[in-house]
């Protein structure tokens, strides 16, 4: 197959969009919120869960403060674009897809020398866990794979095929960019050609200056009590609704909670101020609510419950 | 007779597992096969990272007939459990024998029962064997329940004889046994038949990819040599790293790529351990700077374009890889040119060490005080050496070993000589961790000897007195290797160091994390069995090592070794044999008495009671060669000693020739036992020869 270079990394975000949508994936937005990675998104972590076939790929921005470098690192950014792709039950074929999708963006297989390695992917704040590999591009990790085994403490039946794509570091490799501030964002000939530095450049300082040495750590730590209180808090509200007479469980509401406790932790973490005793007990602070989103999760309709 | 093959196709087997894999899916076959009667089967199993492989030859079309007697109940039982047992061997009630066992009658039946068909025990045996596979961790996937270590794909599976092959049919969870087997991934991805073994190897050779995992490391480690040594550089030759690139492809091609000029100034450990932990390249240095200039990939593909994309992109990775490791470098650097190695010294307080043995920052304090009371002993720059042991473990702390463990110790002898240290004291961070293998040289400068045995016997009797000791199977503190350091560094340094008296000073530090009473004892018993095996094997016997350990102090173990290097040099001389014929004789007719008589003859003997010249010239003898073995083995001097011993030799076996130890006359009995007992106790000086064994006497 030969696919013409794409020649930005929007270029290349729209291929990989257009691939799964053809390859049967609803093409979701990016979830509204601070998340660590794609598959916080809920339509990976809640979908993952219950018996509902589903199928969905998305663009979702990623944070993780501790890896800000003040926009000098080639590739390490506090800031960046992960696609997800998940698919329940995993096609038998999701290897062959996976690879489709590489070509889409121009990567051919006669020339780039492709690789499974070995990875067990394990989020402890999820209390998720599954085998995979991370896939390799001429020694290079372009992509997580995965076959979700448990995620919240619950055992996948069917299994979930996970696909998570580091779209910088894809897209530099693809375009044959050294540094990332480099990159073109849209077209170089477009009316008015942005490079990624130019859109994120001034962001990453700003950011990392916060993230590091900045942000008021109490405010922090008040912010990540009060949303664990939160959404353990309606939670434990009746199924029940006074109002409307149905049965509605607030999980989504609870799992953001969740999601905004997991952020305020990685800023603590940044910051410098948990020690590594103290980390574990975050930690697990954090699964205990995932954990909780997912048992209540399973007693919804999303969830496969029948009625 | 026929053949067998079976290949399973599945998803990317991780490398470490799957040598292992291989054989078990071997060793289970061959147990499943050998239940059924069908034994002495010679099997070969191969993988790649795609496949596990099995064959096997010589086969029978059909396992020996069995015969079985099976028990029944007693004749007297109820009617219910006769019948019971009627329908489960299928046999009427005339058809079963009477037989006595024990002392009641009981019916037993013979069963016959005919060999089954091999192919059907094979398609058993490969269904249990899948289903039951012991993969360090397996998964689930798609909608099915099987279990594998990555998606099963495919089972080829062919029973082979002179002119054809035959599928044996099987399915599990929806998966079909086939003939057919699949090429590499990318350069042959087509299904094809396979007709024998001979026939799959040429055609999976064909379609890419080499079916032998030993094949496939020797081929990269010679394309890497000749790559190397065309450039005139030297390949780092690292096994597990060849093992585990080996287990990454199905068709190896060796590419060559240039390390960029920007990191020279890293420390070639810091690029060797980036490009192995992230990228799985070999390292090629330059032998005359020392410096790594280039580096090896191993590809999958034979690429349209040699792979100069390949390597390109390698390079690029590598690059970003190196930015980031040059940035922890400048980071930890920097540090130190503002504060020292004293940035460090307050965070090792959050790295803990154990999680019952306090923090890096409680044992350093810990190592420290024991360095100062053995840099004492060794006579060493206690200054020099207590401080060394207080930065030893700074780097810990550093953004370098947070990155990469395996650098701990390089990485802060680099710091510590930026810090300003001298290079004495730098070098202690690297080699108080040596020596890391059995092969692995011992630090020999006298302050990292120090630091170095602080630590390990600190180690040692940390986890001793919080009770965790290594089990047979288990020992993840390598508190074996501690212990074997402890006694390497001890004898090839020529140590003089009583370690009894070392960890009963010790121990009173470490009584705020536990308090096991016999710790010291303990961990002398641990270390008095890893000497024996070290000396095992230098192939120094056993009981030799006992008989030396019998006697004197055994905490110092250089002049244990010198005991044991005298004894065995005696053992391996011709008068040896001479000499022990009398002492046996003298030691056996003494422990005879003793235990008869109910006491111990080590009284010494009195020359009034002696009869006979012979008995009063032994006794003399032993009387002027007693002295001259205490004064040897005070002096060390245990070839002496035994020398003095060994000349005891004609005395005694004149004393035998002519003397009856047991006299009629019970105080010259007596008298003559103790004499022996002399024997015993000048020879005990230098070590209890009696645990010698296999002299004749």
């Amino acid at each position: 197959m030969n696919v013409a270079k794409p020649k930005s990394f929007q270029e290349i975000v729209l291929r990989l969009q257009n691939y799964w949508s053809d390859n049967g994936c609803a093409i979701l937005q990016p979830y509204d919120m601070e998340v660590g990675a794609g598959t916080f998104h809920p339509a990976t972590t809640l979908r993952s869960l219950g018996e509902n076939h589903w199928a969905a790929a998305y663009v979702q921005p990623s944070r993780r403060p501790s890896d800000g470098r003040y926009g000098e690192n080639p590739n390490r950014l506090q800031h960046y674009y992960q696609f997800q792709v998940i698919m329940k039950p995993s096609p038998e074929d999701f290897q062959e897809l996976y690879l489709g999708s590489l070509e889409a963006i121009g990567l051919s297989m006669s020339v780039h020398d492709v690789r499974f390695v070995e990875d067990d992917w394990e989020s402890p704040t999820l209390g998720a866990w599954g085998l995979g590999w991370e896939v390799w591009c001429d020694g290079m990790e372009v992509s997580q794979f995965t076959y979700f085994q448990q995620v919240g403490g619950h055992d996948c039946k069917p299994v979930s095929g996970e696909l998570t794509y580091g779209l910088e570091r894809l897209a530099m490799y693809v375009l044959g960019v050294n540094h990332v501030m480099e990159m073109p964002f849209n077209s170089p000939e477009a009316l008015v050609p942005l490079k990624y530095g130019d859109v994120f450049l001034q962001t990453e300082q700003e950011y990392a200056r916060w993230n590091f040495d900045a942000a008021n750590t109490d405010i922090l730590l008040k912010n990540f009590e009060d949303a664990e209180k939160e959404c353990e808090r309606i939670l434990t509200h009746k199924e029940l609704d006074p109002k409307t007479g149905k049965k509605i469980i607030m999980v989504h509401p609870a799992y953001d909670l969740c999601i905004k406790a997991s952020h305020f932790f990685n800023l603590l973490d940044a910051r410098g101020v948990i020690s590594v005793t103290e980390r574990q007990a975050y930690i697990s602070r954090v699964r205990n609510l995932t954990k909780k989103c997912a048992d209540a999760f399973v007693q919804t309709a999303a969830g496969g419950q029948k009625n | 007779m026929p053949d067998l093959l079976i290949e399973l196709l599945s998803e990317e087997i991780p490398a470490r597992m799957q040598e292992f894999a291989a054989n078990e899916l071997k060793k289970n076959m061959l147990s499943f096969l050998a239940d059924q009667g069908v034994s002495e089967i010679a099997a070969t199993a191969y993988s790649t990272p795609r496949r596990l492989t099995l064959f096997m030859s010589g086969l029978p079309e059909k396992a020996p007939d069995i015969s079985e007697e099976r028990k029944g109940p007693r004749i007297d039982a109820p009617q219910q459990a006769v019948d019971g047992f009627l329908r489960s061997v299928d046999l009427n009630l005339d058809q079963l024998e009477v037989k006595r066992d024990g002392n009641v009658d009981k019916y037993f039946a013979s069963i016959e029962k005919p060999g089954r068909i091999c192919t059907k025990i094979i398609a058993e045996a490969l269904e249990k064997t899948i289903r039951t596979f012991p993969w360090p961790k397996s998964m689930r996937w798609g909608a099915s329940s099987l279990k594998w270590v990555r998606p099963l794909q495919g089972i080829l599976c062919i029973f082979i004889r002179d002119d054809e092959h035959q599928l044996i049919e099987l399915q599990i969870d929806g998966i079909h046994s086939d003939v057919r087997s699949a090429g590499h991934r990318f350069m042959a991805p087509d299904y094809f038949k396979v007709k024998d073994f001979e026939d799959y190897k040429r055609k999976l050779r064909d379609a890419y990819v080499i079916l032998d995992h030993k094949e496939r490391a020797e081929i990269i480690l010679n394309d890497a040599n000749n790559l190397a040594f065309a450039h005139g550089l030297d390949l780092i030759h690292d096994d597990a790293l060849l093992e585990e690139v080996s287990g990454l492809v199905e068709w190896p091609v060796t590419l060559l790529g240039e390390v960029d000029n920007a990191f020279s100034d890293l420390p070639a450990e810091v690029l060797q351990a980036s490009m192995k932990e992230h990228q799985k390249f070999f390292s090629l240095k330059n032998s005359k700077t020392g410096k790594i200039e280039r580096f090896i990939t191993v590809a999958n593909i034979e690429a349209a374009d040699n792979g100069e994309t390949i390597l390109k992109g390698n390079q690029k990775v590598l690059y970003a890889r190196l930015s980031d490791a040059k940035f922890f470098w400048e980071n930890d650097i920097r540090l130190i040119q503002k504060d020292g190695l004293d940035a460090w010294l307050g965070k090792l307080d959050d790295v803990t060490f154990h999680n019952k043995l306090g923090s890096q920052a409680d044992k350093v304090t810990r190592v420290s005080t024991l360095t100062k009371i053995l840099a004492k002993q060794l006579l060493c720059d206690i200054e020099d050496a207590v401080t060394s042991a207080n930065i030893c473990k700074c780097d810990l702390a550093s953004e370098m070993v947070y990155e990469f463990p395996e650098l701990q110790g390089v990485m802060g002898r680099y710091y510590a000589l930026r810090a300003g240290y001298s290079e004495d004291v730098a070098k202690v961070c690297e080699e108080h961790y040596a020596p890391k293998g059995p092969n692995d040289p011992v630090p020999t400068a006298s302050i990292s000897v120090a630091v170095s045995l602080a630590d390990k016997l600190d180690t040692l009797l940390g986890f001793w007195t919080i009770d965790e000791k290594p089990t047979s199977s288990k020992d993840p503190f390598a508190l074996r290797r501690a212990a074997l350091g402890v006694i390497r560094i001890i004898l090839e340094n020529d140590v003089e160091l009583d370690l009894v008296e070392v960890l009963n000073a010790h121990f009173e530090h470490l009584s705020k994390f536990g308090n096991h009473p016999h710790a010291v004892s303990d961990v002398m018993n641990f270390i008095r069995d890893r000497f024996k095996i070290y000396l095992r094997d230098k192939n120094i016997r056993y009981d030799v090592v006992d008989a030396c350990l019998a006697v004197g102090k055994v905490g110092n173990l250089k002049l244990v070794k010198k005991r044991i290097n005298a004894l065995a040099n005696l053992l391996s001389s011709d008068e040896a044999e001479d000499f022990f014929q009398g002492f046996k004789r003298a030691n056996n007719i003494l422990a005879k008495a003793e235990q008869k008589d109910g006491v111990e003859y080590s009284f010494g003997a009195d020359i009034k009671y002696m009869e006979v010249d012979p008995e009063k010239e032994l006794f003399n003898a032993l009387k002027e060669q007693h002295s001259v073995v205490e004064q040897a083995v005070f002096e060390e001097a245990f070839q002496k000693a035994i020398l003095a011993v060994t000349d005891l030799r004609q005395p005694i076996d004149d004393f035998f020739e002519c003397v009856q130890v047991n006299s009629e006359n019970d105080i010259v009995r007596r008298n003559r036992l103790n004499l022996l007992g002399q024997i015993r106790a000048t020879c005990n000086l230098v070590a209890d020869l009696s645990k010698i064994e296999g002299q004749s006497g």
